[in-house]
């Protein structure tokens, strides 16, 4: 069989890390995303690695459709083996977890109630594993797809039921945990996909439609060739704010400003102005026809009015981020807010509570207070032409789209507001078709 | 003051020596404990600082209590509250020379008027008084010959950059071209023979075909000349410089090194006009100009050096640079088609300069250059 050439683009970004994998007609096969954690290298490994399993799964699909006699059967099928897959992966690193943890627990430190404590570990991690299950029924609505945060959540709940002030207390099963769970975060070894896709195969079969199992041999020879597909790498680019740290030689790495230029580009053929709004940084780029960048401006080293704003904002109000959105459209009645210091953000929030303020109104007027900030690094970047698109983790926030598609109306007249579901691989999209575009090149 | 045999102590440049020697950051610290606000000018807070921690000076001996202010303030008016809190220091007499600002862009006869009043009537006597000395004329043109020669060498070394590639880098080496004549050795004959061999090093470099050099040797390839506005960073200036020159990028010309007089626009200092020539020449510095005069300027060195793009490094604590920069940007862009970047930093406050941020736009904007050199398939 002959191999696959792909493009890989990486985006190494403060909060997570971001590839796609593009093949030789630069149309987008594989994705992956991870939590950037504390290690780069890391990160951008299993970003890689999660990309290359998409790339396969893709694969499949491919060969599924393009053979008539599995037609009807594309769809159910493979949902199902992706959620057999993932929940395999689950349990692998679930098994690894419960190493992690006992080998924390080992500490000469916890001696004295050794045996409480490996009971309650035990209870905890069977507890996880029972639970597993559902994070991967069909029905499931994961709040996150990163292990780190499935399993903290799971983990935290019943921790909460098996620990005891006066024996094994809440503190001393978090810090194992917190122990535990980076060495499962900064270790590699996934398992072969191989073996992780032939292990998801049969329950997927066992549980399939007959219309699916009358195809079995069939589908086993497809999964059985794309597990034996040759992938090659034929050219890489990095990007992100963690570019400096990717593995790769120099020409390999491309500034986040080209590449979200050229990504939403390739998105948004008609942009002419993008504002990228990430964890740490805002960008307001012009690119003109070819998606080439004409200007930009970034927010300076205060990264007040970024991403993790919101961030701070929804811990303060125990919300998950992607609550804080639609909290702040409830609002009838928005609160003025000048400052965007993250710092000062909590007590903000604190002090307008106790005068009584909404919260919704308050989020309301946080929302609209980022983006003025960003207002005004698109007029220093020479403001907002048509077509503007929106991209990075905020643009996924519709309070903030709102405020955002206002204001542009009212300083600059009617837009085209293009946001992306993908938007957030949009850097790591563009640093792909630049590794494209150069083995292209050299070819 | 020479012709005086007086010996100027320059706040400014004791500020930026401060900076470049690390030891900005305490002098800060300790101005602002004596109650000065975080927002202000840097190099005043320097100074102040340094003076609040025993006035130890950049050649690490303490500066001697000064006989006399002098303020001759060209377009900086912050420099007016500087030496408003030097007096309340030092309890010594103060003389004042008012610049008038070149608010037409061009300096008016009755501005050299006005100016060589006031040094008649102000700062001579002034001068006279505390050094015991008659003004002496002829000693004043001899020392104004001695600079202008000096300037001729400067300009020469300045307009190399002309050259493709460089063989100076005119910010960064610049600053150092520059150093002796905008501080103690303008007039001397010291300064005559550093500038002539300045020139002929310079000259050495242009036949070897030689690029600038650099604290870590010569600059490799040119791969983009630029063009900047606004002083460098003190507290980091090699790792600030270490950003352009790994990337190819050699400054071609700069406005700050016109801070101190504008002589590569054809100003030299006239021994045969000797108070004159001291008025247009604080007229003409960089500072004391209106933004479509350092527009014009800009536009021109754009042209000439055969720039591929412009930076603007916007300085936080000084309002008399900073205003008016990203509508400079803006304009820039449009008259000459070459993009601008903008970074921001400070002058001597090591909070203000945030290094993996600046490399970024940095490395950005020139990747941004590249691309628009290369087409898409950059």
């Amino acid at each position: 069989m002959k191999a696959l050439r792909t493009y890989v683009g990486i985006d190494l970004g403060s909060t997570t890390t971001k590839a796609v994998v593009l093949n030789d007609a630069g149309e987008v096969i594989g994705r992956g995303i991870t939590n950037s954690r504390s290690n780069y290298d890391v990160a951008c490994q299993v970003v890689r690695e999660e990309a290359m399993v998409r790339t396969r799964f893709t694969l499949t699909r491919q060969a599924i459709t393009g053979d008539p006699a599995l037609a009807q059967v594309e769809k159910a099928f493979l949902s199902s083996l992706q959620r057999n897959f993932r929940f395999r992966q689950h349990l692998d690193q679930l098994a690894r977890l419960r190493e992690a943890l006992f080998r924390a627990a080992g500490d000469p430190r916890h001696s004295a109630h050794r045996r409480e404590l490996n009971t309650a570990l035990e209870s905890i991690v069977d507890g996880m594993v029972e639970r597993a299950g559902l994070h991967f029924s069909e029905l499931a609505v994961r709040k996150s797809d990163f292990f780190r945060d499935l399993a903290t959540a799971d983990y935290m709940q019943l921790a909460e039921q098996h620990s005891d002030p006066r024996g094994i207390t809440f503190d001393m099963l978090c810090g194992l945990f917190d122990a535990a769970i980076l060495v499962v975060e900064n270790a590699i070894a996934q398992g072969s996909f191989e073996t992780q896709l032939r292990g998801a195969l049969e329950p997927t079969l066992a549980s399939a439609t007959l219309a699916v199992q009358e195809k079995a041999s069939r589908l086993r020879e497809v999964v059985e060739a794309t597990c034996g597909a040759q992938i090659v790498e034929t050219g890489t680019v990095g990007t992100g704010y963690g570019r400096q740290r990717l593995p790769f030689p120099k020409e390999q790495i491309r500034s986040e400003i080209l590449c979200h230029g050229l990504g939403a580009h390739a998105m948004f053929p008609g942009s002419r102005t993008v504002l990228d709004i990430g964890g740490q940084d805002t960008k307001a780029i012009q690119v003109d026809g070819d998606g080439l960048v004409v200007s930009f401006q970034m927010n300076d080293r205060c990264a007040a009015g970024c991403g993790r704003y919101l961030g701070y904002i929804a811990d303060e109000m125990n919300l998950g981020l992607h609550e804080l959105g639609p909290l702040a459209q409830q609002s009838t009645s928005r609160v003025k807010i000048n400052s965007t210091c993250t710092v000062f953000a909590g007590a903000e929030l604190r002090e307008r509570l106790s005068l009584g303020q909404r919260r919704e109104d308050i989020v309301a007027g946080l929302h609209r207070a980022i983006i003025l900030r960003a207002m005004s690094l698109l007029a220093r970047s020479g403001g907002v032409r048509d077509e503007f698109t929106f991209t990075g983790g905020v643009a996924r926030n519709p309070a903030a789209v709102d405020a955002l598609r206002q204001l542009v109306q009212e300083n600059y007249g009617e837009r085209t507001l293009n946001i992306s579901a993908d938007s957030i691989y949009t850097g790591a999209l563009g640093a792909a078709l630049f590794a494209r575009r150069a083995a292209q090149a050299n070819a | 003051m020479r012709s005086f045999d007086l010996l100027p102590v320059l706040p400014e440049i004791n500020a930026l020596q401060s900076g470049m020697r690390k030891l900005s950051g305490d002098y800060i610290a300790e101005a602002e404990k004596h109650g000065h606000s975080e927002d202000v000018c840097t190099y005043v807070k320097c100074d102040i600082g340094m003076l609040k921690k025993g006035n130890i000076g950049p050649t690490g001996e303490r500066l001697p209590p000064p006989d006399l202010l002098l303020l001759s303030y060209t377009g900086c008016f912050t420099f007016m509250k500087w030496f408003e809190l030097l007096r309340q220091e030092y309890d010594c007499p103060v003389a004042m020379l008012h610049v008038p600002y070149q608010s037409e862009g061009r300096i008016l006869p009755h501005h050299v008027e006005y100016i060589v009043q006031q040094l008649r009537t102000e700062v001579i006597p002034k001068l006279e008084a505390i050094s015991g000395r008659r003004y002496d004329e002829d000693r004043l043109r001899e020392m104004l010959r001695l600079s202008a020669q000096a300037e001729d060498d400067l300009v020469w070394v300045l307009e190399s950059a002309k050259n493709v590639p460089s063989p100076i880098d005119a910010y960064f080496g610049g600053v150092y071209y520059i150093g002796p004549m905008f501080t103690a050795f303008r007039g001397t004959a010291e300064g005559v023979s550093y500038y002539r061999v300045l020139r002929e090093e310079v000259a050495g470099r242009l036949r070897a075909g030689l690029g600038p050099l650099t604290p870590e040797g010569s600059q490799g390839k040119e791969r983009y000349r630029l063009v900047m506005e606004g002083p460098p960073n003190w507290t980091s200036f090699r790792e600030f410089w270490k950003m352009f020159y790994d990337e190819g990028a050699v400054v071609v010309a700069s406005s700050y090194t016109k801070v101190g007089g504008l002589y590569d626009g054809g100003f030299r200092h006239d021994p045969k006009r000797p108070l004159e020539t001291l008025a247009e020449y604080c007229m003409g510095c960089y500072t004391n100009l209106g933004l479509p005069t350092r527009l014009a300027l800009l536009e021109r060195y754009i042209r000439e050096y055969r720039a591929d793009g412009f930076m603007i490094n916007s300085i936080k604590s000084c309002n008399s640079f900073s205003v008016g920069q990203l509508l400079l940007l803006r304009q820039l862009e449009q008259s000459t088609g070459v993009p601008g970047g903008f970074i921001e930093s400070d002058l001597v406050d090591p909070r203000y300069f945030s290094a993996a941020n600046i490399k970024n736009r940095i490395e950005s904007y020139l990747q941004m250059l590249e691309q628009k050199r290369t087409g898409v398939n950059a």
